[in-house]
């Protein structure tokens, strides 16, 4: 993990949309008064929900007033959480879970198909700008290892081939399923389940 | 009040003091980096680290409240083994490059390595780099060697009150930022060198110029502004290398403004270093005994009427005393004055004229307005004290005038006298909020005092608080902000006409001798007038000269000066004059010798306690004084109130000659360059 710098291209302005505005007003509602800074993490979320996965500095700017708080103080936090992009990652930001029981199962095969697919370097923008992809840190989904995540969607139970699909379909504009990729539900076992046949929603 | 052992000492310490506090108290010595008195807490240095008794992991001494029947040891192998440990990361990404780095000999780091570190390293991989931020022109910058304390954030955010420094990123990778690649808008900025415990911040004046042990340190006062900030001057043969704050609680607590630390090298710069005398409007350089005697003739020839005097903003007590001295014994006439400006001064009562509840009566006041004047600007550490007693106690503050950023809010309003009366007679919402308050505090600046019914206003805000009983025996309310370091002394010592108006007169050009002692603020046209001009620099006054004897700086002499506060402190002598120049006292001594054969004073020790003695008559006459507040002969006239402040970075001789100041007004203020200054 190295130093997040800012992207170099910058938009000028930034502002929430209505969607945006209510949801941080909703968020801004749960603090006490005078504690509204609390929110800042949440609302660059928002921001960064509403920017194509990623914060530019106006949107930092923007929250600080926006909260009545020092800037510094909203690029501190920004700059601190990796999971904050303060670059462009496309507008289908592809994240390859990487750690151990994916890499065991075949994680590099997943990052392998990227290269091939969208860039040769990782946070690095495909040639249409629309995807980049990036190794992270646990996901979560061990029992469907290895996955990639997809801005919001997870993508199980993957390999090479299936990988570099979801990729082409992605690249052409259509939204892939998300989900296992090996005909099971959810992490039930594959071939149904085994045990707890008695409970119809177990 | 908790009792706990230190080392099987046993200590009493107040509730909410932390366990390094309690550790202090006990006598034993813990070593820190993050920790500050004067900051907030922050925890992440982990060098004071200690034992307590029943927890299996060492503690953060600085960051642990004390509590009742707690058993802490600092001298055990465990606490020494913790120690060690924090100070291998510590330098793990340090440099090595204390034999090129300014800190050296005066570093935390380098200090506590010394005594709590290992002498080798098992850090086998490449150190981090840091890429250098660009601070503007006082603060030098070598991030590689930041230990990440956080103490320039925490400073900058709590006391500067300019949030613009900030830690970004995590980790090894964490960086001291400031995003405005530019100076901090703070007059404060450069103590964040002072805050610094390693080579991170440097200053940049004093890049690569000595080694600590290398100065001569002398303990003094400073005189930028009327505060009296303490501080001491490291001198290296004649010259004055830097400033640096010591601490005085009652006065400038830890901190000094960026003028106070580097206007000293306009002690450098445009030096008066030998009598001058002008002939066809070329000054040629002269012996003390030409100008002493055209000195003599003049004053001989010349009726005493004709005959007047102005000192300046730098003097010290002394001077002022003995240039008095010269116009009352030598040349018997009482033209003599210390304003450059027609405002209104009683100099009947101290009161009148000092800041009566004293610096450290901020912190406990509960209501502070400001009439016509700029804290900031023209008493820094005051103003960074109104800013803490803000965030301490939420103090209310009220400013008569617009006064742009303060570092602290405050609610303006429309500058108009008229609105002072309105609020001195009972006839405004805040004169409600003055009589209810406990410890109301009037701040009164300058400007206030150069309108045209100043006197009436002074004496009705006078009346209407003695009528509320707010004058209190520990406890008054009125609070005069004096610029000049040496105003307060100069009112003490009654340098002051108040019968003639001398400006106008001067301005009339009535006189024909005109007596210049480190005055250089004067605005006036010469026409046939024969000027004297006494000083340390060549400025406005030695312009328009005809005679130049120069003088000495503050940092060269001995001498007394009295805070805004009424304070009487001593500064001391850190060099000495360049040249042949003299101290102040000596050449007036002198030119009074020369006219009458006979001194003024026989040694500085007679001058010391004959000046002592005439203010202390004059403080017990004072006592005899009735009051009365009569302002029906005063007329009063609505008027807009300006705020009229001196650039703050060119306030006076010294600052005006220093480049540093200079390039501050330039970074600063978002000057524009016009390619033709400096």
């Amino acid at each position: 993990m190295s130093l997040r710098r800012p992207s170099k291209n910058q938009p000028e302005k930034f502002e929430f949309n209505s969607q945006s505005l209510e949801a941080a007003n909703n968020i801004i509602s749960k603090y006490p008064e005078g504690k509204q800074q609390s929110a800042v993490m949440a609302l660059l979320y928002i921001a960064q929900r509403q920017n194509n996965n990623w914060i530019p500095l106006a949107a930092m700017k923007y929250i600080a007033k926006f909260l009545k708080m020092p800037y510094i103080k909203v690029y501190e936090v920004a700059t601190f959480y990796t999971m904050y992009n303060l670059s462009p990652v496309g507008k289908h930001f592809i994240q390859i879970c990487t750690t151990t029981p994916c890499m065991i199962r075949g994680a590099n095969k997943l990052v392998e198909a990227c290269k091939e697919k969208i860039s040769k370097n990782e946070c690095e923008l495909s040639n249409d700008e629309s995807c980049s992809w990036m190794e992270v840190e646990c996901l979560g989904a061990c029992v469907n290892a290895p996955m990639m995540q997809i801005n919001d969607e997870y993508y199980e139970d993957l390999d090479k081939d299936k990988t570099l699909k979801i990729l082409e379909k992605i690249l052409n504009g259509e939204t892939p399923k998300p989900g296992s990729y090996r005909g099971r539900l959810n992490n039930e076992p594959e071939n149904n389940r085994k045990t707890l046949l008695d409970f119809k929603n177990a | 009040m908790l009792k706990l052992k230190v080392n099987d000492i046993e200590v009493e310490v107040e509730e909410g003091l932390t366990v390094l506090q309690a550790c202090e108290k006990a006598g034993i010595e813990i070593p820190r980096f993050c920790y500050h008195e004067k900051l907030s807490i922050a925890g992440n240095c982990r060098m004071c680290l200690v034992e307590m008794e029943k927890s299996p992991k060492p503690i953060a001494s600085c960051a642990m409240p004390a509590a009742e029947g707690m058993n802490i040891k600092t001298n055990t192998e465990f606490v020494e083994k913790a120690r060690k440990g924090v100070m291998e990361f510590l330098l793990a990404n340090h440099p090595l490059d204390c034999p090129v780095c300014d800190q050296g000999g005066e570093c935390d780091l380098q200090d506590q390595s010394m005594y709590y570190g290992v002498d080798k390293s098992r850090f086998k991989e490449n150190k981090r780099m840091v890429p250098e931020k660009n601070m503007g022109p006082l603060i030098k910058t070598q991030m590689t060697r930041c230990i990440h304390c956080t103490r320039c954030v925490r400073f900058a955010t709590e006391v500067a009150g300019v949030p613009e420094l900030g830690a970004i990123g995590r980790g090894e990778d964490m960086q001291i930022t400031t995003y405005l690649e530019q100076s901090m808008q703070s007059e404060l900025s450069a103590n964040v060198v002072d805050l610094c415990p390693v080579g991170a911040l440097t200053s940049k004046p004093y890049v690569f110029e000595a080694r600590p042990w290398e100065l001569k340190k002398t303990e003094t006062i400073d005189v930028m502004d009327a505060i009296g900030s303490n501080v001491r001057v490291d001198t290296y043969d004649w010259e004055v290398k830097r400033v640096l704050p010591i601490i005085n609680e009652d006065i400038n607590e830890e901190w000094i403004s960026d003028k106070t630390r580097y206007a000293c090298d306009g002690l450098l710069h445009q030096r008066l270093d030998t009598p001058f005398i002008k002939y066809n409007k070329k000054f040629e350089k002269a012996s003390w005994a030409e100008v002493f005697k055209i000195i003599k003739s003049k004053f001989e020839n010349t009726s005493k009427e004709k005959i007047c005097g102005f000192i300046g903003d730098l003097n010290n007590m002394e001077t002022g005393y003995v240039f008095k001295e010269f116009f009352d014994r030598t040349l018997n006439i009482k033209n003599y004055e210390t304003r450059s400006d027609n405002r209104y001064v009683d100099v009947s009562q101290r009161k009148n004229y000092i800041f009566n509840s004293s610096i450290n009566g901020i912190d406990e006041s509960d209501l502070i307005f400001l009439v016509g004047c700029n804290p900031r600007y023209e008493a820094t550490i005051l103003n960074a004290r109104i800013r803490k007693a803000y965030l301490n106690n939420n103090t209310k503050i009220v400013s008569l005038n617009e006064a742009g950023d303060l570092t602290y809010p405050y609610k303006n309003l429309d500058g108009q006298s008229q609105t002072l009366k309105d609020i001195f007679e009972n006839n405004h919402e805040l004169s409600k909020d003055i009589i209810n308050s406990k410890k109301p505090m009037i701040i009164i600046g300058e400007s206030f005092f150069r309108l045209n019914s100043s006197k009436f206003l002074f004496s009705k805000i006078n009346e209407f608080l003695k009528k509320n009983n707010k004058f209190l025996d520990e406890w008054k309310p009125i609070n005069i902000l004096s610029c000049d370091a040496s105003a307060v002394g100069n009112f003490d010592i009654g340098l002051i006409n108040n019968e003639k108006n001398l400006l106008s007169e001067l301005k009339e050009h009535k006189f024909e001798i005109i007596y210049l002692l480190g005055q250089d603020n004067l605005n006036f046209n010469k026409e046939n007038e024969f000027i004297i001009y006494q000083g340390s620099h060549g400025d406005n006054g030695a312009e328009i000269a005809d005679i130049i004897l120069p003088g000495s700086a503050y940092t060269e002499q001995d001498g007394y000066f009295t805070n805004l506060e009424g304070k009487v402190q001593k500064a001391y002598k850190a060099s000495y004059p360049p040249g042949e120049a003299k101290e102040d006292w000596q050449i007036i001594n002198e030119i009074a010798e020369y006219m009458n054969n006979r001194k003024l004073f026989n040694d500085k020790d007679e001058l010391e306690s004959s000046m002592f003695n005439y203010l202390k008559l004059k403080q017990d006459k004072e006592k005899e004084i009735q009051e009365f507040y009569d302002h029906n002969f005063l007329e009063f006239q609505n008027e807009k109130l300006f705020l009229d402040i001196k650039p703050y970075f060119f306030s006076n001789v010294i600052a005006r000659s220093s480049k540093t100041m200079i390039e501050c007004n330039n970074s600063k203020l978002n000057f524009k360059s016009t390619g033709t200054e400096g």
